[in-house]
C-alpha cells in the first residue's frame, strides 16, 4: 500500500471513529442539548477528516475544493439544524 | 449473493412484504402513506437491480429503465403530496385523522365545503 | 470489500425500514423515513446509476420527507385516537402471512431472473450519438422516450392542481400555507440568507451538467424549490397567492413548450415528439430551460400545501 494510500485509511478511519464516538455520545447522554453537543462537535470533525483522508484521491483541484465545499454546506447546515433543535428542546424543558 | 443485483433484488423483496405489512396493520393514515412509499421504494429498487443487470456499452446500468425510475420517483412524489394534503384537509374538517366511516364533521366547520 | 459494503447498505437499509413499521410515534417513522431514504441514495450508487441516487436523495427522501415531517407534527394530536385502533392478533398474521407471500413471489422472481439479462444499452448507445447528448439517461428521458418525460411533467401539474383544490372555500386562491414568523436575527434567517445563493449555483450546475454527466432538470429543479422554501420558512418571502396570473403563466410554459416542439415535429419529422435531423440539441436544449422553472415552481408549490390563507 502506497503512502498515500496509507494516509487515506488512516484519515478515513480516525473519522470513522469520530462519527461512532458522536454515535455513542447520542446514546448514553442524558438530554438533548448534551446529545446535540457531541453529535455537531463529533460529526463535523469525522466529516472533515473523511474529506482529508479523500482530498489525495480526487484528479483536479476543482475536484478537491468541491470536497471541501460539501464539508463546509454540511458545517453550516448541521450548525444551523442543532441551534434550532437546541431552541426548541430548551423551550420544551426550561432549566430550572 | 456477491452480485449486487441479486443482493438489492432480494432487500427490495423484503422492503415491498414490510411495506405491505406496514399499510394493512397500521390505522394512522399517514403511517399507511409513509409504507405506501416503503413499497414504492422497493419496487423501484427491484426495477433498479434489474437495470444493473442490464449493464452493457460502458455504461453500469441499463439507461432505459434508469430513466423510467427518475419518472418513478417524481410520480410518487406526486401522488403521495396529493394523498397527504387529503390526509390534512381530512383533519382539519373532522378533527380527526381516521379512515373509520363513522366520524361526525366538527360543528364549527359549517360553511367551509 | 465491495461486497462487505453492500451487505452492510442492504442490512442497513431493511433496519431502517423496520423501524419505519414499528416505530411508535408517527413522527419518529417519518424521520427514520428521511434516513431510509438518505441511504437508498448511497444503494442507488451501489447499483450504478448516480442520476437516479440525485433524485432520490432530493426528491425522495428530502421533499417526500419534509411533507411527512410537516403533516406529522401536524397531526401529533391524533397518536392516541390512532393507536386505539390497532388491529387484533388475527388481523396481524394475516397481513404477515400476506406480506411474506408477496416478499416470497418477488424473491423467486429475482433469483430467477433470465441469464444473460435483455438489455437496451447497446441500442441507445447506437442511437445516442444521433442526440447529441453525452448522458444516456438524458438522451432517453427527452429524445427516445420524450413521451414519458411530458406526460410525467403534466402529472406533477395535475398533482399541483389536485393540492390546490383542497383549499377550503375561504380561502380559496389564497395564500398556501401558514404564516411563518422567525427572529429576523436568528440562525434560520441567517442560514435562509446565506445558502439561497450556492443553492441556486448548485442546482444550475446540476442541470446544466446534466447533458453529459449524471444530473438534470429535476434534481436541479428540486433544490430550487427546496431553496425558495428555506426562505419562506424562515419568513424572508411568502408564498404568493396561487390565484395570481404569473404563477399560471409560469407553470403551465415548461409543458407548452414541451408539447409545442412535440406538435412541431409531426409536421417537421413524421411523428410526435419527433426532432429533425441535426436539431435534436438545441431543441433538448430549449426545453430544458423551459421546464426548469416551471417544475421548480410546481414542486415548491406542491411542498407549500393547499391554500389557508384567504386572499385580500
Amino acid at each position: 500500500m502506497s503512502l498515500v494510500d496509507l494516509f487515506t485509511v488512516v484519515a478515513v478511519g480516525a473519522g470513522g471513529f469520530f462519527f461512532l464516538a458522536g454515535s455513542v455520545g447520542l446514546l448514553r447522554f442524558p438530554d438533548a442539548l448534551t446529545r446535540l453537543h457531541a453529535l455537531t462537535k463529533a460529526d463535523n470533525l469525522g466529516l472533515g477528516l473523511v474529506v482529508l483522508g479523500l482530498l489525495p484521491r480526487v484528479d483536479g483541484v476543482l475536484g478537491g475544493l468541491k470536497l471541501i465545499a460539501i464539508w463546509l454546506l454540511a458545517l453550516l447546515a448541521s450548525g444551523a439544524a442543532s441551534q434550532l433543535i437546541a431552541r426548541v428542546a430548551r423551550r420544551a424543558n426550561p432549566p430550572a | 449473493m456477491t452480485d449486487p443485483a441479486t443482493l438489492f433484488g432480494l432487500c427490495a423483496a423484503a422492503l415491498v412484504g414490510l411495506g405491505v405489512y406496514a399499510l394493512i396493520v397500521n390505522p394512522q393514515p399517514l403511517r399507511k402513506i409513509i409504507a405506501f412509499n416503503v413499497v414504492g421504494n422497493g419496487v423501484f429498487v427491484l426495477f433498479g437491480a434489474i437495470a444493473h443487470r442490464g449493464a452493457g456499452a460502458g455504461w453500469g446500468g441499463d439507461p432505459v429503465p434508469q430513466a423510467l425510475l427518475i419518472t418513478g420517483l417524481v410520480v410518487a412524489f406526486s401522488a403521495t403530496a396529493l394523498a397527504v394534503t387529503v390526509l390534512l384537509r381530512l383533519f382539519d374538517e373532522t378533527g380527526s385523522a381516521t379512515l373509520a366511516s363513522d366520524v361526525p364533521a366538527k360543528p364549527d366547520a359549517a360553511g367551509d365545503a | 470489500m465491495i461486497d462487505a459494503l453492500n451487505a452492510v447498505l442492504a442490512l442497513l437499509v431493511l433496519g431502517l425500514a423496520v423501524w419505519t413499521v414499528v416505530a411508535r410515534s408517527t413522527f419518529a417513522a417519518a424521520v427514520g423515513f428521511v434516513a431510509y431514504g438518505m441511504l437508498l441514495t448511497l444503494a442507488w450508487v451501489q447499483l450504478q446509476s448516480v442520476d437516479v441516487a440525485l433524485t432520490e436523495g432530493a426528491i425522495g427522501g428530502g421533499l417526500t420527507g419534509a411533507m411527512l415531517i410537516a403533516a406529522a407534527s401536524r397531526l401529533r394530536g391524533t397518536e392516541a385516537a390512532a393507536r386505539a385502533e390497532r388491529p387484533g392478533l388475527p388481523i396481524r398474521l394475516a397481513a404477515a402471512l400476506v406480506a411474506a407471500c408477496v416478499a416470497a413471489a418477488l424473491a423467486i422472481a429475482v433469483v430467477s431472473l433470465p441469464d444473460p439479462a435483455p438489455t437496451l444499452a447497446y441500442e441507445t448507445a447506437d442511437n445516442l450519438a444521433a442526440t447529441g447528448v453525452g448522458n444516456p439517461l438524458t438522451g432517453v428521458l427527452l429524445a427516445f422516450r420524450a413521451m414519458d418525460t411530458l406526460l410525467e411533467a403534466i402529472v406533477v401539474l395535475f398533482a399541483m392542481i389536485g393540492v390546490w383544490s383542497l383549499a377550503p372555500d375561504r380561502a380559496w386562491g389564497g395564500r398556501p400555507g401558514r404564516v411563518q414568523r422567525a427572529d429576523p436575527d436568528g440562525i434560520l434567517a441567517y442560514l435562509a440568507r446565506v445558502l439561497p445563493p450556492i443553492g441556486i449555483v448548485v442546482a444550475v450546475y446540476i442541470f446544466w451538467i446534466g447533458a453529459d454527466l449524471p444530473g438534470g432538470k429535476f434534481q436541479g429543479a428540486s433544490i430550487l424549490a427546496a431553496m425558495w422554501l428555506l426562505a419562506v420558512m424562515a419568513g424572508l418571502a411568502d408564498a404568493p397567492p396561487v390565484s395570481r396570473k404569473w404563477i399560471r403563466f409560469a407553470l403551465i410554459g415548461g409543458p407548452v413548450v414541451f408539447m409545442a416542439i412535440g406538435a412541431a415535429g409531426v409536421v417537421t419529422a413524421g411523428a410526435f415528439l419527433a426532432y429533425p435531423d441535426g436539431l435534436a440539441k438545441p431543441l433538448i436544449k430549449v426545453i430544458e430551460w423551459a421546464l426548469l422553472p416551471s417544475l421548480a415552481l410546481t414542486l415548491a408549490l406542491i411542498l407549500a400545501g393547499a391554500p389557508e390563507r384567504p386572499v385580500r
